[in-house]
Parts: C-alpha cells; structure tokens; sequence
C-alpha cells in the first residue's frame, strides 16, 4: 500500500537563492523524483552563519529562531549545503541553549535536518541516479559537511553512477579551500593563498569539471580556476545529478 | 616576549612572501600529517585511548586543588621544593631567586612553552646570568634571537643553510672554513658547543611535559636526550609548570604519553622519557642536589571556571597547528606570541588578552581538522567562536565589520524585505555579469576580485522564480506550506 509520501522542506540557502536558483530547482527535481513531496517556506533567508561566525550571538538566534518556526512542520528539512545543514542539525541546539522557547524544537528541527545528497542516500536509500554527464569530474569536499555530517562517501557513490562521469580524487582532499565565509575578504590573502593550493591540486587530476555539495567553496574556487586560466567547469553536485546540466557552469557565459 | 598579534595581517602577508619559509611550510604535510596518520593507523585502539586521556584530564581538572596539594607533599617528602607563581612575575623571580642562591653563572635549559611564556631567560640575562638553550632547535632560534615557531619543532621556520650562516656567525671558535652543510655535521656542532657548557652550567632549568601527583615527578620528553642531561648534571634542577599539567598517578601519565608522541611526531614514543622524581637521594649515582618545581598559575585558575575549560586539557602536541591550513600559510611567527595556530588562537587571547590578540580567532576558517586531530577532544573551533563572541560583546569587533554585520541581519530578520532586496541584487548583478559571466573586478569586493574572480548571479533569485512558477501552476506543486506549530 502507498504511503503519503514524505515531505520536505527546502532550505534553499541564501547563496542558491541569490547567485544560483538552478541548484535549488535541481535540488527538487532529485527530491521529487525520490518520490518526496517539495515546499519551499517563504519566510527563509538564511541559516545565521554570518552572525554565528561572527559573534553576534543575538542576531544568530533571532535568524534561527525564524528557522525553526518556518521549517515546524515537514517530515524533513533538506539543504543543497552541508555547511547550511550543520548549521541547522548541529549549531542551533546549543545556539538557542536552554530558552524554553525554542531549545526543544531546535532539537527536533536539527535531528531531522539533512544535506541534500546524505538525505538522498542515508534517508531515503538511494543508491544509484539515472542521469548523464559526459567528462571526468573531481569532488571537493566542503569542510562542515565532511567533518560535521560525514558527507563523504555519499555523493561519491551517487556520482559513480552517472553515466559517462569518471570520478578523480584531488590530493589533500580533506585540506580546506580558504572560503571560511567573511574569511575570505577579512584574511584575504591567507585565503587565496589555500585556495591556489586546492586550485593546482584539482587541476592535478585531469578533471575537466570540479563538483561539491557547498555553493560557498564553489564559488570561490571557481573564482580562483577562473583566475588562472583553468579549465575546469565547477558546478552542484544537485545540478549534475538531477541530470543534464540546464545552466552555464559556476562563472560561465550564458551559451545563446 | 611583546605580542604582535595585533599585527596579524601583516606578519601573514610578509610570511607568505617568504620563499623560505614557504618551502619550510611545505614540508609539514609529509612531516607531520602524514606520519601521524600512520601512527594512528597503526594502533587501533587510538581512539579509545584519546577517550581515556581525556577523561584523566577531565578528571584532574575538576579535583585540581586535591592533586596540586598532593603533589607539593610528595616533592617536599622527596626532599624538594615547590614555588607557587600566580603570574609571570613571581616565575620569573621564583627562577632567579634559586639560581642566585645557588650562585648560579651558568645555566643550561630544556625546552619549555612556559619558559616562553614567562620570558625567563631574558630575565635571567638581565640579570647577569648565561642562559643556554639544549635543545637544537631552541639552541638555533636562540643565537638568531627568535621565538620559536611551532612548540615541539621551534626552528621549523628555518632551513639548514640558515642554520649554518647563524652556527658560522656565533661560533668563532672554529675554523671558518669548516664544511657545515650536512646535517650531521651541524649537529656535531652543536653538540661540541653545548657539551662545554652542560658541565660548567650550577642550574637547569626544564618544563614538564606532565607532573605526577602520586610520585611528585616531572615528566620530560625529548628526541635528542637534552632534557635528561640538563636536569642531572648541574646541581640543581627546576622544573617550570603551570598547574594543569598534573595527573593523578604513573599509570595516567603513560595512558597521556602513549596518545602524545604519535599525535606530535607519529613515533610511539620520544626517544628519551625522564621521569625527575626530587633531588639526589644517597647512594644514587648521580642526579642534582636540590629539586624545585615553579608552579604557574598564569590564569589557569580563572579558565578553570570559563568557556574555556577544556582547553586545560592541551598537552602541547602540535596536531592542531600540524594540520591547520592557516598555520600552514603563514607558520607560527605571524601569530605574534608564544602560541601559534589553533590552540594559540584559543590561549593567547587567555593570556595576552583579547584587545591585542583578536585576530587569531578570527583567522580560522573553522574548517574544523583541528578538533578532529587533537587527542585530548577539545572543541577548538567552539572555542575560536566563543572568542568572537566575547569580541563582539565587547565591541572590539571593528565599527566597519559591525555595521555590515548589522545591515545584513536587519534583512535577514525580515524576509519579505529580504527577498525584494535580494531579487534586486540578483537582478543588477546578473545584467552587469551576463555578458562574460563573471566580474574581474566589482565595487566593494576588491578583497576576493583582486586575486579571484567573482562569479555573476544568474539573474533571478531561486524564491521569485518559484513564486511564478507557483502562480503558473494554478494551486502549484506540492502543497501550501504547513502551519507552523503543526505537523501535516
């Protein structure tokens, strides 16, 4: 017998809300074609980071406090981002402490929220996706994710069964690529200075595309790539696994 | 030693330029982590034993009081002597006042942070004595008038044809022209010229890597057996340690010992362990004749009881700053004290305060390998926010980063002004951008476009789009959300 299917909060994500709305519709395409049922709450903008990381505890929990009541009622809460998605599962409990107001929900939110492409393969037990790519692609693990969901062998597994996608590993795979948020424009320099390491090391791979489950590090290595001339398209992970990429990749020109 | 950490930006800009100590840098990977792993690897049990030396700590943080006091008995019973230092200051006067009742003209020195910490020996010279240090790599940065750079490979920054240059310039007793390029030759050097002065020298001085309250020893480890000379040649011994190095007894000294070496240099053990258990006693061979311990408090009392607790559970290994892409970039120097990376960016705000030292916490990514490498769990990255915290509270955050800050919450609190802003912004950089896709320079983002570029939005904002498609699929896909409070 069907059973209702899940539902599922989208946390969009500042960053795909704003530079990249094709990994959001990517990211429900995938959660709809696991049979998920997809609602996007209105009243979202971002998960507090910026204020979590830089030490404006009140505005952290105002901003997650909003969180919490928008994402109440889903099966499950889901984000294109493991840095977003720790946020959430890990941070808010101890950001809202023991305010009776929100420490319970803060718990129950966290427990059921998810990075999209663990949700896919942890949850829902995917295994395998029916989509293409042509090339060989490096996955760069984005540090939260890795470190604070062990995202690792996930999407891993998932891009291995794109069909025609070869997958390369880049050395110092663990190594951060310098994004760290406002790190990257406070420490500039120290910044770029990891991001040209991580830059030769996935070019080192004879990769012709760089996939990641993070817009932030996507952004600023695509950044870099380009910089240096390059070859290498960057894209979401969601975008290449929902099935042919519908957009120009990270920094590209619009193909008319 | 005066702090520059209030110069952060600047040491990392110069370290970065800094051919040699880039190619120094260069070596950590394969150095440190690499060997690590492989220690780790090799013993399955690494993990439960962190869990194990980690609760010894916890254990003796929160009885500290008991086992300090049963240390002290055990060192007096030993026919030793203990010295209770609040701060730097009384260390330091602890120090020169045993080395003066000894008559002390030379003094020789084992590897010590809390010597660092302390700055006893510009003290000690300003008081008329030679202090000499035993350890190669503090022997080096000695001569070169340095701080160390790393706190288990002090002269890391450094490669050996330095190395050479400084022992050319200091030692004038031998022939300049001596070949002094291989390794072992300048450690023969080195070794010549220290032995000389390990038997003239009345004190030495030693830290501790552990102190054992059920024996009342200290104890030391080294690679190159300095640490055992300094302290049993001279006829007097003083170990320098601040309060939280204690444990309850031998046993969880060797559970600590067994998860250090292999988190620091990936052995299974330092090549020598001294254990210094109180001043000769008759019929022993050789050792000192008197045995003090200077205990630093150095605000380790007042941690105790902060946010910072566990950072007292730090045995020194360096896993953090090994494994730390930052410390990776700019080495230990540009973190302007005693302590670098990680752990110094959680203890040099402690120590030197926060006014001065607010940068090291905010130079961290929060990639977060720190925490995953330190043996002893503690939460390094929670640590580095809860200093931004105080940072922020204290409103020593600069005006500029707190307004932005301030501006973007005031949107992010309110998301239907959020969105319209944001579809504004996605609209206007998308149509600046779409002709080449990306900026190679934009107004207000100097800071990331002077060496990357910065890609260009596509145009609309994920919200606005799915908003019209919502519209256009009548009632839409899916289902109006929930009502909040409420499950479907």
């Amino acid at each position: 017998m069907p059973r209702d299917p899940l539902h599922v909060g989208l946390f969009v994500t500042c960053l795909v809300d704003l530079m990249r709305p094709s990994v959001g519709f990517a990211a429900v395409r995938l959660l709809e074609g696991a049979g998920c049922r997809v609602t996007v709450p209105r009243a979202q903008t971002c998960c507090g980071q910026p204020a979590y990381n830089s030490g404006d505890r009140v505005a952290a929990k105002a901003i997650a406090a909003q969180v919490i009541a928008a994402f109440e009622g889903f099966d499950y809460v889901v984000a294109p981002s493991g840095s977003c998605a720790a946020v959430i599962r890990v941070h808010y409990p101890a950001l809202v402490g023991d305010d009776p107001a929100l420490s319970d929900r803060a718990r129950r939110l966290g427990a059921r929220t998810y990075e999209l492409v663990s949700f896919l393969t942890d949850v829902l037990g995917v295994d395998s996706i029916e989509a293409g790519y042509e090339g060989v692609a490096a996955y760069h693990d984005s540090c939260a994710g890795l470190r604070e969901l062990g995202v690792r062998d996930q999407p891993r597994v998932l891009l291995r069964s794109v069909e025609g996608l070869t997958l390369k590993e880049i050395e110092g795979a663990e190594e951060c690529c310098g994004f760290g948020g406002t790190f990257c424009v406070k420490y500039a320099e120290i910044s770029d200075h990891m991001a040209d390491a991580k830059a030769a090391a996935v070019v080192a791979t004879g990769a012709d595309t760089l996939i990641g489950g993070d817009l932030g590090c996507l952004l600023h290595l695509a950044g870099k790539l380009l910089r240096r001339g390059a070859k290498v398209r960057v894209r979401h992970v969601a975008e290449v696994l929902a099935g042919g990429p519908r957009t120009p990749a990270i920094g590209e020109r619009d193909r008319d | 030693m005066l702090p520059t950490s209030r110069h952060f930006p600047e040491n990392a800009r110069r370290a970065l330029a800094d051919p040699v100590l880039q190619a120094a840098l260069g070596n950590i990977p394969a150095g440190f982590q690499e060997k690590r792993a492989e220690a780790v690897a090799r013993m399955p049990e690494f993990a439960a034993l962190c869990d194990a030396a980690r609760d010894i700590k916890d254990h003796t943080l929160e009885n500290l009081d008991f086992y300090l006091e049963a240390f002290e008995a055990r060192v007096l019973a030993g026919g030793g002597q203990v010295h209770w230092c609040r701060d730097a200051d009384e260390a330091r006067a602890a120090v020169l006042g045993i080395c003066e009742a000894a008559g002390a003209e030379t003094v020789i020195k084992g590897k010590s942070m809390i010597g660092e910490e302390i700055a006893v020996n510009d003290h000690l010279e300003a008081h008329g004595l030679e202090v000499v240090e035993t350890d190669l790599g503090e022997y080096i940065i000695q001569l070169r008038r340095e701080p160390p750079s790393h706190i288990i490979a002090p002269a890391i920054h450094l490669n050996r044809g330095q190395i050479a240059e400084t022992f050319l310039e200091s030692h004038r007793e031998f022939d300049t022209s001596r070949p002094l390029e291989t390794p072992r030759e300048l450690v023969d050097e080195a070794r010549e010229v220290l032995r000389a002065k390990f038997l003239r020298a009345d004190v030495g001085i030693t830290g501790a890597n552990l102190l054992i309250a059920e024996t009342g020893s200290a104890v030391i480890v080294t690679n190159e057996g300095n640490g055992g000379l300094t302290l049993t040649l001279p006829k007097v011994h003083v170990v320098i340690a601040s309060i939280e190095k204690l444990v309850p007894t031998l046993e969880d000294a060797c559970t600590i010992l067994r998860v250090l070496a292999r988190s620091a240099t990936g052995q299974e053990m330092t090549a020598y362990t001294t254990f210094a258990t109180g001043p000769k006693r008759a019929g022993d061979p050789d050792g000192p004749e008197a045995f003090h311990v200077v205990l630093l408090d150095g605000g380790r009392a007042r941690m105790l009881a902060s946010e910072f607790r566990e950072m007292l559970r730090c045995i020194r290994c360096g896993a953090c700053m090994n494994h730390c892409p930052v410390y990776g970039a700019v080495g230990g120097h540009a973190f302007g004290w005693v302590y670098p990376g990680p752990m110094g960016a959680v203890l040099t705000p402690w120590l030197v305060g926060l006014d001065e030292a607010r940068h090291l916490p905010n130079a961290s990514t929060l990639c977060g390998r720190c925490e995953e490498v330190c043996p002893m769990r503690i939460p390094l990255p929670r640590m580095l926010r809860a200093w931004r915290e105080r940072e922020f509270a204290d409103r020593i955050t600069p005006p500029a980063s707190r307004f932005a800050l301030g501006l973007w919450a005031f949107f992010a609190r309110r998301p239907w002004l959020y969105h319209r802003a944001a579809a504004l912004a996605a609209w206007l950089l998308g149509r600046l951008g779409r002709r080449s896709g990306r900026f190679r320079r934009l107004p207000l983002a100097a800071a990331w476009t002077r060496t990357r570029d910065f890609a260009a939005p596509e145009g609309a904002t994920f919200q606005s789009l799915w908003a019209r498609e919502q519209r256009r699929s009548g009632l839409g896909r899916g289902a109006p959300e929930p009502a909040t409070g409420r499950g479907p």
